[in-house]
């Protein structure tokens, strides 16, 4: 079976073709492209993402919505099944939203809007998520957010970091995020969150591709076809 | 049935637009300020028949996070 991956669209996503792009350009796998309101998704999923951007306006708050539409019910069941899940900036709100992830990511400190390249730090290597990276290696990845400040309480926080769960940090104050983290596993490893955009990192016309390496983790990691 | 949920941020928990509200009040002049929470109200309009049970459920499951607020429902009318 070649890699096939899903990528959830929610009215407000404007990530979701990069991802898409990014994943079929690396694994070299189908990407089936779902819309929110769909209640099912494509069978035979090997990785799911939720993309950038700005669900449902974000309204109530950054995810809210999205987390409670009807495809999430299914991505939420996958995940629990053991299905890769990959959210990166709005998709790391959705996961928090949706109970996938802990934490909840608040207005950035700064209550300026962050463009730009940020150096970050890969804490764990042994994940599916990050095995192509070395531990403590520095990366160069985009972030574009409002709401990236990370905020979980200290006996999360340091569980999470007892358990490996930090997957990256920023190298530098970037939102507020406590601890400076900038990617959370869940409990089980085939769930990320991330604020900052791999998938806008991807070929030395992005300025770098320091993201290439999580979509190969990934493919490497579920040992199936390119 | 007129119902109002007033989420807030809980203690501990930094408000960025609080401080934010805070900062611009003094910059307006007025002293004495000491702290400025910024939170969210959310006026429903529900059936007689809507239990106290519902409408909690319902603050649980999509009005406030309850990993960084607390919520208040509140009975109008």
């Amino acid at each position: 079976m070649p890699f096939t991956a899903a990528v959830i669209t929610f009215p407000g996503s404007n990530c979701d073709r990069d991802m898409a792009v990014a994943i079929e350009q690396i694994t070299g796998g189908t990407v089936h492209r779902v819309w929110h309101g769909d209640a099912e998704l494509p069978s035979g999923l090997d990785f799911i993402a939720l993309p950038g951007g700005f669900s449902y306006g974000d309204y109530l708050r950054s995810g809210a919505m999205a987390a409670r539409s009807p495809v999430m019910q299914s991505v939420v069941a996958a995940a629990n099944r053991g299905t890769a899940v990959l959210g990166v900036c709005n998709g790391f709100q959705v996961l928090t939203e949706a109970g996938l992830l802990p934490g909840a990511l608040m207005r950035n400190a700064g209550i300026r809007f962050v463009c730009r390249d940020v150096p970050l730090v890969v804490e764990n290597s042994q994940s599916l998520f990050t095995a192509r990276y070395t531990a403590g290696q520095r990366i160069t990845i985009p972030v574009a957010h409002h709401d990236g400040n990370f905020f979980a309480d200290a006996d999360t926080l340091d569980r999470l970091e007892g358990e490996g769960r930090v997957a990256f940090r920023y190298a530098e104050p970037v939102n507020g995020s406590q601890r400076n983290i900038a990617g959370v596993l869940n409990a089980a490893g085939n769930v990320l969150g991330m604020m900052p955009h791999p998938e806008r990192m991807i070929e030395p016309a992005h300025g770098g591709s320091d993201g290439r390496a999580l979509f190969e983790s990934v493919l490497a990691g579920l040992n199936v076809a390119a | 049935m007129k119902i109002r949920v007033h989420v807030s941020l809980k203690n501990g928990v930094l408000d960025p637009q609080g401080r934010a509200i805070h900062h611009a009040l003094e910059g307006l002049g007025f002293a004495g300020v000491n702290d400025v929470r910024a939170g969210r109200l959310i006026e429903l309009d529900v059936a007689d028949s809507v239990s106290d049970e519902a409408l909690d459920e319902m603050c649980r499951k999509l009005l406030a996070n309850q990993v960084i607020e607390n919520f208040r429902i509140e009975k109008v009318a």
